[in-house]
């Protein structure tokens, strides 16, 4: 036990003393919080709207006026000429064209039946299902506005529209940067214990001292603790530091219980740093350390559900998240910050975790000889 | 120098792949003596060494260091040995009194022992001064000396020197020697690899190696009666000559 503090001190003494380090593990967080935050989002607004109306009727300036209405949509131009809206959509001077056909606002009355035509530009195909599913919006609007008129003129009495309202329980009024913050935060958790104690190992390697730690009476779990140790402290650290960031700058909600989301970061943490130490002893150099682990992270990361949600995955990819930490922590850092989830709601993860962290500590505490 | 032996080698065999790095080594070392292990580079000291020193697994053959077997007591062993090798191994960015208590710590020593030998050992080497400077500051004699004292720190039965001196000026050299000595009267027996010849001559007695086979074995004085040689160089240069430099090969 006393070996194992008098290791875990010279890792601290290591750390602190190396000026770069000391200042990027407080520094990387507040520029990840500050500019990944408030940036990544998927909401769309200013869709730039080119609008083809043939028609000029009065139904087809309802329409337009109820478009220029919308937060989503920027009506960026309008004309007559369909190769001109086209050359625009082309030229990325716009994302959408609305193609209100002749007689539109005749037929609509008249007919009750009419065809718009919608052309998105689909490079990025989230976004343009985004555009279209507000467009879709408002027109589903419009129509049944026309059909609730039509009917008022034809049936005495009143009609009453079917009016839905929603409610987003978790997140009200969908602040992306709720979403986002503690995905930032899981990222930058998985970092700090994929990327620094693994390099610190081969690093050893590297310059030789690890050698004159294999001399001595040192055992196998003293080595793999004191490694853990400081980067489990530190890891925790940031991830304080960064709920404190979020909360003074974002003012970034958080329901659940601080101790339940610490002590399942405590677990991940070691189940990540386990792997990271698992890879060390595989690494002879720090390049080809990196190497290895830019993939993992980048692996972890996009599979856990940061920005895809899971279970829009295919089945392999759900199958996978079985053994990928980085899923577990980005599902209940959420659930606990934003839904108030408590032990009994994340049992399963906890379990999980803790299965995860056992098998990668082994295979580190296996895998590390003292002997080549 | 007693007659125990600290130090047991029969038919040691090391291979890596179809080259064989140690072929067939048998020879003793006893307690209290320096023992020096010559060779050309390549010629397999180091690999030697560093299966006596737990760092690596012999192919085959028998060993005991500090009269423990070394294939089924390999962590024991360590307690009894300290090693240091020629690529430096302090940590560069702690200082001396820091590597001091990390390795006493590390051998189980206690707070206060450790700041007793530190504090003898840093007044014997005049670096009292120097207790709060980092390694990296400090020229590579005084680290090579350092680096020595802590390998001796938990006072080992035997002490492994890979090349100690590599680099290193004639004069810190000589120091370094003197404390070779030191430890020796205080009864660790030092097991040191060298190519530097005049230091051959400090030993108790020297192996010389060539082509992974130990050539000869004795204390340099007779070697050089053997041999008819006027120093341990003439001798290492009759005997310990690659095969494929031999004239009697073409």
């Amino acid at each position: 036990m006393r070996t194992i503090l008098y290791l875990i001190r010279k890792e601290f003494i290591q750390i602190f003393r190396n000026k770069f380090l000391s200042k990027a593990i407080f520094g990387i967080p507040i520029v990840q919080i500050v500019i990944l935050v408030p940036a990544v989002t998927f909401e769309i607004k200013n869709i730039e709207l080119c609008i083809v109306d043939m028609d000029m009727s009065a139904e087809s300036r309802q329409l337009i006026s109820k478009l220029q209405g919308s937060d989503f949509f920027l009506l960026k131009h309008t004309t007559f000429d369909e190769k001109e809206a086209d050359d625009m959509l082309h030229a990325d001077k716009c994302d959408m064209i609305l193609h209100i056909p002749e007689n539109f606002g005749r037929n609509v009355v008249r007919e009750e039946k009419e065809k718009l035509m919608v052309v998105a530009n689909a490079i990025n195909a989230t976004s343009a299902q985004l555009a279209w599913a507000y467009m879709r919006g408002i027109l589903q609007d419009y129509n049944s506005e026309l059909k609730v008129r039509s009917m008022q003129s034809n049936t005495p009495g009143r009609l009453s529209l079917i009016e839905t309202t929603n409610r987003f329980w978790y997140n009200p009024s969908l602040n992306y940067k709720y979403y986002m913050l503690p995905g930032i935060l899981v990222i930058l958790v998985t970092a700090i214990g994929l990327l620094l104690a693994g390099l610190n190992v081969v690093r050893e390697k590297e310059i030789g001292t690890i050698e004159q730690l294999n001399v001595t009476p040192i055992r196998k779990y003293q080595f793999i603790t004191a490694k853990l140790v400081p980067f489990l402290v530190i890891g925790l650290v940031d991830l304080a530091f960064g709920l404190v960031l979020g909360k003074i700058l974002f003012n970034i909600p958080f329901n659940g219980s601080i101790a339940m989301l610490f002590l399942f970061a405590a677990f991940y943490l070691i189940a990540v740093l386990g792997l990271a130490l698992f890879l060390s002893t595989l690494s002879s150099t720090q390049q080809q350390y990196l190497f290895v682990v830019f993939f993992v992270l980048m692996i972890f990361v996009l599979m856990s559900g940061i920005f895809t949600p899971e279970e829009s995955m295919p089945l392999w990819a759900r199958r996978f998240n079985i053994i990928n930490p980085t899923a577990y922590f980005m599902r209940v850092i959420r659930m606990v910050m934003l839904k108030g989830s408590g032990f009994a709601d994340v049992f399963q993860d906890v379990r999980g975790i803790i299965i995860i962290g056992i098998a990668t500590i082994s295979l580190a505490i296996w895998r590390y000889r003292k002997t080549v | 120098m007693t007659s125990e032996k600290v130090i047991e080698v029969k038919n040691l065999v090391k291979k890596f792949g179809s080259f064989v790095a140690n072929d067939n080594l048998s020879f003793d070392v006893y307690r209290g003596e320096i023992f020096g292990f010559l060779g050309a580079n390549g010629a397999g000291k180091t690999t030697a060494l560093r299966i006596l020193s737990g760092l690596s697994k012999p192919s085959s053959g028998d060993v005991r260091v500090a009269g423990l077997d070394i294939y089924r007591h390999a962590e024991k062993v360590k307690k009894h040995i300290g090693y240091m090798c020629q690529k430096f191994s302090l940590y560069e960015d702690l200082t001396v009194a820091e590597n001091i208590m990390l390795y006493g710590g590390i051998y189980g020593l206690s707070k206060k022992i450790i700041e007793n030998r530190a504090s003898t050992l840093l007044e014997s080497l005049n670096f009292t001064s120097y207790r709060k400077n980092i390694i990296g500051s400090l020229p590579l004699g005084m680290r090579q000396k350092l680096a020595f004292a802590v390998a001796i720190l938990h006072d080992p039965d035997i002490v492994f020197l890979d090349e100690p001196t590599g680099g290193v000026d004639p004069i810190t050299r000589r120091q370094f020697w003197e404390m070779i000595y030191k430890a020796s009267s205080d009864g660790i027996t030092v097991f040191v690899t060298t190519h530097y010849m005049d230091e051959a001559e400090y030993c108790d007695r020297v192996s010389i190696m060539s082509e992974g086979r130990i050539v000869a074995i004795d204390s340099p004085d007779e070697l050089k009666k053997r041999y008819g040689a006027s120093s341990v160089q003439d001798v290492f240069v009759k005997i310990a000559r690659p095969s494929n430099y031999s004239p009697n090969n073409n």
